[in-house]
């Protein structure tokens, strides 16, 4: 993993936060349930950082934690996104009556 | 040069969540939305998997295949049990933030690589995910109903909570400045583990969409932790993205109740009224789901305001039946959905997106209340504080300020309801002994069932004549 110095990670952080406000202020209320399904999915990004601790193998400690820690984030993300693609499935518009 | 694949299969999966949150904006570009979001982790874990450090890939395959295997039976739970099985995810969430930081820890203490920020961040990092875990693992008991859903209080709690929050902040500190002292990073592990269950055992249920939005948001904030430690910009995108998602829903829930953040989790709702208006019985007017039905016909507009008992009674189906019956007569049936209904944010869409009720019969509050004095019919299924009038008149109320549904102005409610007992958090409800309102009791799936049945006995009868 290159090297990051602060500021350039906190203006990740300020940036992603800002179009994170921008684009979920206009999620519609509707799908309040489906968007936490799916945010949650998202953040089981850390799969990538427990991915590496668990493959590079340095402690045994390290490597059991990373373990448990890819297994966590990975049922995060099957279950996360077949919900949220199961429950998105559900609305449906009125049908144009004949 | 695979270095460089990694970086570009990170910034393709940055792009691609925020074009997955984007097209969640509306139910037409919602399921496009999940394809973005796949693929964009479908890219990360590839991209992750191409690194040279990586020197053994059997645990990695072995967690994978055991991850998916517990991922689908939980992807399968009942809509009703939705709320908890977001619950348990969040806990997942802030369980893999607590371990990997624990891991790093431990790594770098063994290489002498543990520099103040590096600690900083990891303290950071994992005081907020073993919070978010067992907090989450104590709201999903709550929700379950596995753990007692009322409010648990005693005298000190909340000085208790901030000193225990505390010590671990100031041994947080205190590991920052001396990173060799391994024993703090215990006592700080132990602490945030214990500070999470403490911090839900006083909320109760009807709090419960502000909570989970709360740990929701928590949880994305320990992954953007992570991303500072590891210095891995996608875990901060990812994370901060998740992390002001929580954020603004639990903004809009306490907006809903007219609480602050604050108040929601130092509050304990429902303690202070348990006592008042005891013995002072108003009296009802009761009705039968025959009576019912014989409103509804004569209705022209019509709103249901479903809540929790709704969920509970696995209603959502016959009202989909009554549904249909009303519209084939030409009468109007709208939905009147408050922010709060239920037990998380958009609990009640979910279940009558279910029940093939098209969303577009689904009203927010602020919409359907001005229309609420021309309906004449409204219906309220398994809601009680949601249409609690003293929110509007009655100052000593605790929900007084709360926005609620102005049920009560519809020419005839019918309100079903398993019994007199009072709602959730406790609290008396004027709407039942309003001059217009009837009571139709029993168990809501059993009455809305039968009002069904009476809606299409009428409609054969007519037929027939």
């Amino acid at each position: 993993m290159s090297e990051l110095d602060l500021s350039s990670m906190l203006f990740a952080l300020m940036l992603a936060t800002f179009v994170g406000f921008y684009v979920i202020q206009n999620v519609s209320r509707l799908l309040h349930t489906p968007l936490m399904s799916l945010t949650n999915a998202i953040s089981a990004i850390a799969v990538v950082a427990s991915i590496l601790i668990t493959g590079e193998q340095k402690t045994l400690f390290g490597t059991v934690l990373g373990a448990v820690a890819v297994f966590a984030s990975m049922t995060n993300i099957v279950s996360g996104f077949l919900i949220t693609e199961r429950m998105l499935k559900m609305f449906k518009e009125r049908e144009p009556r004949a | 040069m695979i270095e460089f694949v990694t970086q570009l299969s990170y910034l393709a999966a940055a792009t691609l969540f925020v074009f997955s949150l984007r097209w969640l904006n509306r139910p037409r570009t919602a399921r496009n939305g999940v394809l973005a979001g796949v693929a964009g982790m479908g890219l990360a874990m590839f991209g992750t998997l191409l690194h040279p450090e990586i020197v053994n890939f059997t645990w990695i395959a072995i967690a994978l295949l055991a991850g998916t295997a517990v991922g689908i039976p939980l992807s399968r739970v009942p809509l009703t049990a939705v709320p908890q099985r977001t619950a348990i995810s969040h806990a997942f969430g802030g369980l893999a933030a607590g371990l990997v930081g624990t891991a790093k820890y431990s790594i770098w203490l063994g290489e002498g690589e543990l520099t103040a920020f590096r600690t900083g961040a990891i303290v950071v990092e994992v005081i907020l995910g073993f919070l978010t875990f067992t907090g989450s693992l104590m709201a999903a008991g709550k929700l379950q109903e596995v753990i007692p859903t009322r409010p648990i209080t005693y005298r000190g709690q909340n000085a208790v909570n901030l000193a225990l929050l505390t010590v671990a902040v100031l041994a947080g500190v205190w590991v920052v400045l001396d990173p060799s002292q391994s024993w703090l990073f215990g006592v700080i592990v132990g602490l945030s583990l214990l500070f999470g269950v403490l911090l839900i055992i006083p909320i109760g249920g009807a709090d419960m969409p502000t909570v989970i939005s709360l740990l929701n948001s928590y949880a994305g904030l320990s992954a953007v932790a992570m991303g500072f430690v590891l210095e891995n910009q996608l875990l901060i995108i990812a994370g901060a993205l998740d992390g002001s998602s929580g954020f603004i829903l639990s903004v809009i829930m306490c907006r809903a109740m007219n609480r602050s953040f604050t108040n929601v989790l130092f509050g304990a709702f429902g303690q202070v009224q348990t006592q008042t208006a005891a013995g002072e019985a108003k009296p009802v007017k009761s009705a039968t789901p025959q009576d019912a039905a014989d409103y509804l016909v004569n209705a022209q507009r019509v709103v249901f305001v479903p809540g929790y008992g709704m969920a509970v009674a696995q209603a959502q189906h016959r009202v989909r039946e009554i549904y249909d019956e009303l519209s084939k007569r030409g009468i109007d049936v709208k939905f009147a959905i408050h922010p709060v209904a239920g037990r998380m944010p958009g609990h009640m869409n979910v279940l009558l997106a279910e029940a093939e009720i098209p969303y577009e019969a689904l009203v927010e509050m602020d919409e359907i209340n001005p229309e609420l004095p021309q309906t004449d019919v409204c219906v309220v299924v398994g809601a009680n504080d949601v249409v609690n009038p003293a929110a509007r008149t009655d100052q000593s109320s605790p929900i007084f300020g709360m926005p609620i549904i102005d049920a009560d102005k519809a020419r005839v409610v019918l309100a079903i309801k398993r019994s007199m007992n009072p709602g959730f958090a406790g609290i008396d409800n004027a709407l039942y002994s309003a001059e217009n309102t009837l009571m139709v009791f029993g168990d809501a799936k059993a009455v809305l069932g039968d009002i069904a049945a009476a809606l299409r006995a009428e409609g054969e009868g007519k037929a027939a004549a």
